[in-house]
């Protein structure tokens, strides 16, 4: 039994750590965010000139052949700085996608362009009508030829505004909520069929509504087997969550740190309001709400390898717990900050809203709480 | 012990039921709140005045209405009911009842009428950056010179201060040994030179709350309410009233209902949402807490209209009242799914704005992030149990 990390992991830690807080602190972050395109494209090339988006990749495709944990452990650091940049579209959720099941020239067409930072992904799965069941899909794939044509509409497409390419998931065959006959496929943003409406989202992110009318696809920018995507999508969206817990226990680190020297400094009735007993064990629970998310957030990255029964109950427990404590600790930072919490102006509102969508994000409490019950 | 109404209290019912469907603006059911102007705001409490409804608390000989509690109960719930923007609570709730209670006959004459017709915005300059829950650290000071106070300070967290004509406000007149005395309430035309208002953005994007700058801002001296250095005992009986109705029952069942239409209308797995029994066990989990809110509040009213006046037990109605409004929004939140991470700030919202995701999700992140504020204001749920815990239960 170990949980330390190795010397290099510690040293990537830093190596993101200082990065963001030298390059990244509130201020800038909320320039980023408000700016016309969200997000700043030199940061993302300095991410790509630090290999932090060769992280998870194989040292032949120019990766660094990282793991769970190097991935995990960039994700927190960018938590810290609630980084908006589509590390997750991008790294985890797309490139994770062709790194683990594209073909060798899908990997060599597309994987360098995503280490270069030349080219943003996003992972086109939710459907208006899907709610968080990734089975759910109205979107058709009709072959033709060689190949397929795409339509439907898929929603809240994370980084979509940035992407220029897609990967979208569309019924092959089979009834709108099979498992079996979906594929994912590969679909520039440019293609002719494809367009969007894109937005900002409540944590400082982009999306986009797609929609595609007779979009045709070769048969090589199909992903796997045909039908067999929906495990794939499984798959992928399992090291999102994995991901997006490391990221969020960023996000509570900050929260309690900043919660409790908030507290020790504000005075009210001539004292500290930390001496208040009611607000320390406030902020003792707040504490293990965060210890309690580490460890399922150590827990579902170790078990990212296993087989998907196993994996998806584990990222189904750890989303609970993240969604759970997340929120508690969101809402309780803000409380104890008073006033204060409630403005747009301090950073603890925005990572309250971002902890907020990150329970939504890839369904919610409820919803891992059945498949965790089902797996 | 009966809750059924009288036939007259149904005969009243019907009576304010219909006025309200006859008469509610219909321009304003379908904006949101945040896009309100002024006019729109007043809109309401106009026709009321005109009605002679705007003020139910207030005695009759003050522009009240002799309404008994329970009719004024079934006033509030018609209002909830419809979704009516109630008349601005900081001069007919708040300052109102401090003006006829404590204010002089020419005070009562200038302030009353202006709050009755809404000529007169007021807002509430009680909070500042040291002074939150712990309001007697307030440092804004007054200096009397002849007949002018000579204010100077800086209020936080001033609802609406944007759209006020005026302010009733806490000020320090004397440093005394006891921070309690020494307090003043004054009121202050905003239009007087030296004040400056700064907008706060809240986390749900609105601007709802400012701060309020006051510099050498001279006040007549007969703008004083009460007694000099004696103003705590006006400060807390105005905080007793706004605890009142705080509760917001009438306003949470109309919130839950709207919350299962938009479950009936959210699918998953291509049923209902509302069928689905977690989501609608929460729903009546829900339900059963706002029952139960209700009958503590009419127990509460019940013993108002026996002339027992809102005790501390109020704390309670607040404290649960707003976390039921907090559970209530962030289930609302959780049924629209996935579409509750568009973002529209209120701000930004333009003429090219393209709504995003089915019509019943627009703006619900936004009411849950908004709705956070419950908690906090109004003398924070810490501090309300505090008050039981001093007050009610002795520790």
């Amino acid at each position: 039994m170990d949980f330390s990390f190795t010397e290099e992991q510690t040293l990537l830690r830093n190596m993101v750590q200082s990065f963001v807080s030298d390059n990244y602190d509130f201020d800038m972050r909320m320039k980023i965010v408000r700016s016309e395109d969200g997000m700043d494209r030199a940061i993302w090339q300095q991410f790509a000139e630090l290999g932090l988006l060769a992280a998870p990749f194989s040292e032949e495709m120019g990766g660094l052949d990282g793991g769970p944990v190097e991935t995990m452990v960039i994700m927190e650091e960018l938590g810290r700085g609630l980084v908006v940049e589509p590390y997750l579209p991008t790294i985890v959720l797309c490139g994770g996608i062709l790194n683990r099941h594209g073909s060798a020239a899908q990997k060599e067409g597309h994987l360098p362009g995503i280490i270069a930072g030349e080219n943003i992904w996003a992972l086109a799965f939710n459907e208006p009508q899907g709610r968080f069941n990734l089975a759910d899909i109205v979107t058709s794939a009709r072959a033709e030829g060689d190949g397929y044509v795409l339509n439907g509409a898929k929603a809240v497409v994370l980084g979509g505004p940035w992407a220029d390419k897609l990967i979208v998931s569309a019924r092959i065959s089979g009834d709108q909520r099979d498992r079996d006959g979906v594929g994912l496929f590969i679909v520039d943003k440019s293609a002719d069929g494809v367009s969007t409406q894109d937005y900002p989202t409540v944590d400082g992110g982009r999306a986009s509504e797609v929609t595609l009318e007779n979009v045709t696809v070769s048969g090589d920018a199909m992903i796997g087997d045909a039908g067999s995507g929906l495990d794939i999508l499984e798959e992928a969206v399992d090291y999102g969550i994995a991901a997006i817990c490391a990221e969020a226990i960023g996000h509570m680190k900050m929260l309690n740190d900043a919660t409790v020297e908030y507290c020790r400094t504000r005075k009210q009735f001539g004292v500290p309001i930390g001496s208040f007993q009611v607000l320390q064990h406030r902020m003792v629970d707040m504490f293990m709400e965060y210890e309690q998310s580490v460890s399922m957030t150590y827990m579902v990255n170790m078990k990212l390898n296993e087989d998907a029964a196993a994996r998806a109950k584990a990222a189904a427990g750890a989303k609970v717990q993240i969604g759970k404590s997340g929120r508690f600790v969101g809402q309780q930072a803000v409380q104890l900050h008073g006033g204060m919490g409630m403005t747009e102006e301090l950073n603890v509102g925005h990572f309250f809203k971002r902890l907020t969508m990150i329970d939504t994000q890839f369904g919610n409490v409820d919803h891992h709480l059945k498949r965790f019950a089902a797996a | 012990m009966d809750v059924d109404f009288t036939p007259e209290d149904i005969a009243f019912r019907e009576e304010v039921r219909s006025f309200i469907e006859e008469n509610y603006p219909k321009h304003l059911g379908s904006l949101d709140r945040g896009d309100m102007t002024k006019e729109d705001l007043l809109a309401w409490h106009k026709i009321l005045h005109t009605k002679g409804w705007v003020a139910p608390s207030w005695p009759a000989e003050f522009g009240g209405t002799d309404w008994t509690v329970t009719q004024r109960y079934i006033f509030n719930e018609e209002s909830a009911r419809h979704g009516t923007i109630p008349p601005m609570p900081f001069g007919v709730q708040m300052l109102g009842p401090v003006i006829y209670t404590f204010g002089n006959q020419e005070q009562k004459d200038w302030v009353l009428p202006g709050i009755l017709s809404g000529k007169d915005w007021w807002c509430q300059g009680y909070s500042e950056p040291g002074a939150g829950s712990d309001l007697a650290a307030l440092k804004t000071k007054a200096v009397l010179e002849d007949d002018e106070y000579v204010v100077n300070g800086h209020k936080i967290w001033t609802t609406l201060a944007q759209h006020a004509d005026w302010m009733f406000c806490l000020v320090r007149t004397t440093s005394g040994e006891k921070r309690q005395d020494g307090i003043s309430f004054l009121l202050i035309d905003m239009k007087t030179p030296g004040i400056t208002v700064r907008p706060i953005i809240t986390i749900d994007g609105g601007h709802e709350v400012n701060e309020v700058f006051l510099e050498d801002v001279r006040v007549p001296a007969r703008n004083l309410v009460g007694e000099r250095d004696k103003g705590w005992t006006i400060a807390k009986f105005l905080l007793g009233n706004e605890r009142s109705g705080i509760a917001g029952v009438a306003r949470s069942k109309k919130a839950i209902d709207r919350l299962r239409e938009i479950a009936r209308g959210e699918l998953e797995n291509g049923g209902p949402l509302l069928s689905s029994a977690d989501f609608s066990r929460k729903i009546a989990e829900l339900e059963v807490d706002l029952t139960a809110l209700e009958y503590t509040e009419l127990r509460t009213l019940a013993a108002e209209s026996q002339g027992q006046g809102p005790g501390p037990e109020s704390s309670i109605l607040k404290i649960k009242g707003t976390e039921i409004q907090q559970r209530i929004t962030e289930l609302t939140m959780e049924a629209v799914g996935n579409y509750a991470a568009p973002w529209v700030p209120q701000l930004d919202v333009g003429d090219n704005y393209l709504a995003i995701g089915p019509e019943q999700s627009h703006g619900v992140s936004q009411t849950y992030f908004n709705t956070r504020k419950t908690s906090i204001y109004g003398g924070s749920n810490e501090i309300q149990r505090n008050i039981i815990a001093k007050m009610v239960l002795g520790l």
